[in-house]
């Protein structure tokens, strides 16, 4: 095809659609006002008109997430820009490919405290995985392209492109560069042969292997959780998810031990802290994750798995580290398993699993729903029975909720939950929603929420109504913080210091001034209706369940502890006085 | 595994492309994960790529190198991140302009011990001098030190530039 004349906006426009994306979410103004107009010209891209920009970021966040594409967002320069940099850092931390693309004064005025001038490229630089400021019209398409290259390559991250109004205005040539080799930036896809071969002859030895298995497998894409299937029934190896990599193993399945970590469960801490053999797959041994570190997995050896080296030894010393795609090394383990016919040691394997089964028999996330009062694990695990046969998308909020969401809440398919987990952003969870709803627009998505996070980005309330997203937003409702609260509690002496909050709106009827629907439920009886009633409604919809106020989460390793010093319950909690050394940690 | 806490100093060499804001990504990557820049030099060595070498100085444990190389090598302006130090042989130089100020003895002593350090004085007034030295940085600290009492009045230096022993590039 022949180069193409057109002005900067264009040429954007047309990298945009030859890279894929079908959607942005965005906030106009005055930097980016050539844009709005090249995009009120075409049909090619639809915009998603968001209240503030911080929603647009979590937005293309969710969208990613759930399809495994780019996701796009468009803001004005100055306070459009720094608006988005709490998205930029959470999409960083959660390894989420998005492009942003920022709005700048003419390139003649940088410098100069201009009307809404940022130094966005400043600003952004550490919170975003590259970004690039556009000062010449002849670079653009080549780094429009880029943008998206390095966005989706090696480990996914967030990329700005900062645009100044005049190089949106200029006249240009349009190059398609989507094919176009990176000179620099080429992460490495597949491991060598004998890498392969010692971890599969590690695992075929091992008498108590764990897989540990993260977000990594899920950006990876749906062939590495079919061949991490694979690879675990094949071995017959018992498999932990972290938050980030829910979904990545059925959840349903008897060799998932649950979620592991600070708030994952009895067995698959303990079985982590009694492993001899760790298999990392696109994990990254965060601190939620480890504990303290120098009582981690104290008899083990550790395989790990991650496209970014610099995952690796961060901070936890590995045996054998195994640079590259989850999906691609998964693969050649599964072929050098199979040539090599290895067989794993049935009868330690048994040993293991009994002493598993042991453990799982603590039942560590039983509670008493007893009495009207609505539990919040009870709330949550009612939304799952009722939507599980469902084409169903689960996104969170940050809090106590989020934790319940991840325990009680079984997924058994990866890109269906999407969770702000290294940033932990409250108000991720109704954007994220959207997002995932533009995306799927005949699929249930639920923003499992706390009263609390949703106020951060209520807003967006408006969006999904003009977005004609129909997400429902499932509030257990404790009127705390709850998660600051349980901190409070055991490390503070419960002196609950600001984190109950007074003069929550009247949720039902907020939803109503904003054309959603609201309802409620106050007693355990009533929450099977709400959730069959919030799902039958094809309208975005507040499900307002008022829970008990004092319950907290549970298992629970507090900060500074070992995975053999979790906390099952209340009464493990009136023993525990916190560390010192745990007190300062996060 | 067993943690090795030894603090270690490595040299280590970046080649980078040379365009705006590639230094301001390699030092808030120090700052920002909090890693130690003992000397950092950038200078563009290749004009036809307009590719840039930043050589930096750091220290610590060799899990905490591992992880600035790994960081070094995430960047994505970054072609090449060689560790010098762990690699083999090389050579460090640097270069320092020092100036001294002072009459009568103090002023003959300087320039004796100059001499004995091959450091050349390339300006000079009555009352001053300007040294330059280059060599390796301990060598340079000692000559500032004996330059102290004999009237030091002002130091630049360039930072540490280091490049392998034997024939092979980077
Ligand atoms: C209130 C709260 C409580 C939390 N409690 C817990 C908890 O109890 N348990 C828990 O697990 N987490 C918890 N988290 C989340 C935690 O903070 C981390 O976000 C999470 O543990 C990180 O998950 P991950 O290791 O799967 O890494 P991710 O952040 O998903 O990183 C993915 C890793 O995989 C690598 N990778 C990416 N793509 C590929 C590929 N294609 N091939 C190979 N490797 C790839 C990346 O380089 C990276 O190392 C909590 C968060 C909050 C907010
Ligand atoms: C933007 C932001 N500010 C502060 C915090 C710290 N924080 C973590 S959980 C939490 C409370 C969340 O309350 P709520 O949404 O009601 O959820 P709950 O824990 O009650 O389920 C707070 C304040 C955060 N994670 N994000
Ligand atoms: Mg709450």
């Amino acid at each position: 095809m022949a180069d193409q004349q057109m002005n900067g906006s264009e040429i954007i426009i047309k990298a945009l659609v030859n890279e894929g994306v079908d959607t942005i979410f965005g906030y106009p103004g005055g930097a980016v006002l050539p844009i709005y107009d090249a995009i009120f010209q075409q049909n090619q891209l639809k915009h998603v008109l968001v209240r503030q920009e911080g929603g647009a970021v979590h937005m293309a966040e969710g969208y990613a997430r759930s399809t495994g594409k780019v996701g796009c967002v468009l803001v004005t320069s100055g306070p459009g820009a720094t608006n988005a940099v709490t998205g930029l850092t959470d999409a960083l931390m959660d390894s989420i490919p998005i492009v942003c693309l920022t709005g700048q004064v003419p390139t003649h005025l940088i410098g100069n405290d201009a009307f809404q001038e940022a130094d966005t490229t400043g600003i952004t630089r550490p919170c975003t995985k590259h970004n690039y400021l556009v000062k010449d019209i002849a670079d653009l398409p080549r780094i429009m392209h880029e943008a998206f290259y390095v966005a989706r390559s090696g480990r996914p991250g967030p990329v700005v492109v900062d645009l100044p109004k005049d190089i949106l205005m200029a006249m240009g040539t349009y190059k398609n560069l989507t094919q176009v080799e990176h000179k620099t930036y080429q992460p490495r896809l597949k491991a060598e042969k004998n890498e392969i071969e010692k971890a599969v002859a590690m695992i075929a030895a091992a008498k108590k292997p764990l897989f540990y298995c993260g977000g990594g497998v899920i950006n990876s894409g749906l062939k590495a959780s079919k061949q991490l299937d694979r690879l675990i029934k094949l071995t017959g190896a018992p498999v932990t998810l972290t938050l980030m990599g829910l979904g990545a193993y059925p959840a349903t399945d008897k060799q998932f031990l649950g979620m592991l970590g600070m708030h994952g469960t009895y067995e698959a801490n303990l079985a982590m802290h009694d492993a001899d053999l760790i298999v990392a797959v696109g994990a990254r041994f965060d601190d939620r994750v480890t504990g303290r570190l120098n009582a981690f997995a104290p008899n083990s050896k550790k395989i790990h798995i991650d496209i970014d080296p610099s995952s690796i030894n961060k901070n936890v010393v590995v045996d054998l580290p195994v640079v590259g795609d989850v999906g691609t090394i998964l693969d050649q383990m599964l072929r050098a398993w199979k040539a090599k016919g290895l067989k794993t040691n049935q009868k330690a394997l048994k040993a293991w699993w009994k002493q598993i089964d042991e453990w799982r028999e603590r039942d560590c996330l039983k509670y008493n729903q007893t009495g009207t009062v609505i539990k919040p694990q009870y709330a949550i695990e009612r939304l799952y029975e009722a939507t599980k046969d469902r084409d169903c998308y689960i996104t969170t909020e940050v809090g106590q909720h989020q934790m319940w969401a991840a325990q009680y809440y079984k997924f058994d398919e990866p890109k269906r939950w999407m969770t702000s987990g290294g940033l932990g952003t409250m108000g991720y969870g109704l954007p994220a929603a959207i997002g995932v709803q533009v995306a799927h627009p005949e699929s249930l998505v639920v923003d499992i929420s706390g009263e609390a996070s949703f106020l951060m980005n209520m807003q967006e309330m408006s969006t999904a109504v003009q977005a004609r997203a129909p997400v429902k937003v499932f509030i257990t409702n404790n009127q705390y913080m709850g998660m600051v609260r349980q901190w409070q509690e055991l490390m503070h002496g419960s002196r609950y210091s600001e984190s109950y909050t007074d003069a929550l709106p009247d949720l039902v009827k907020l939803a109503e001034a904003c054309h959603w629907v609201g309802l409620r439920a106050t007693k355990a009886d009533e929450v099977d209706d709400v959730i069959q009633e919030m799902i039958s409604i094809d309208r975005p919809v507040i499900a307002d369940i008022w829970v008990d106020q004092k319950e907290n989460c549970f298992p629970m390793i507090p900060s500074g502890a070992a995975h053999n010093e979790m906390l099952l319950g209340p009464d493990d909690e009136a023993e525990q006085s916190g560390s010192e050394e745990g007190m300062v940690l996060v | 595994m067993v943690v090795d806490s030894t603090i270690e100093r490595h040299t280590i060499a970046v080649l980078v492309d040379n365009e705006a804001g590639v230094l301001a990504r390699v030092i808030g990557l120090f700052s920002g994960r909090g890693y130690n820049i003992e000397s950092l030099t950038v200078a563009e060595t290749d004009t036809a790529d307009a590719i840039s070498r930043i050589t930096v100085v750091t220290s610590g444990t060799p899990q905490i190198i591992e992880q600035i190389k790994a960081q070094l090598n995430r960047l994505v302006p970054v072609h090449r991140v060689v560790d010098l130090t762990a690699e083999g042989a090389n050579v460090e130089r640097e270069l320092a302009l020092v100036k001294v100020a002072g009459k009568g003895d103090k002023r003959v002593e300087a320039l004796r011990i100059a001499d004995i350090f091959r450091a050349r004085a390339i300006d000079s007034t009555n009352e001053s001098f300007v040294f330059e030295i280059s060599g390796a940085t301990e060598k340079l600290n000692a000559f500032i030190d004996l330059m102290v009492p004999l009237g030091l009045v002002d130091v630049s230096r360039t930072g540490v530039v280091a490049i392998a022993r034997g024939k092979s590039a980077l």
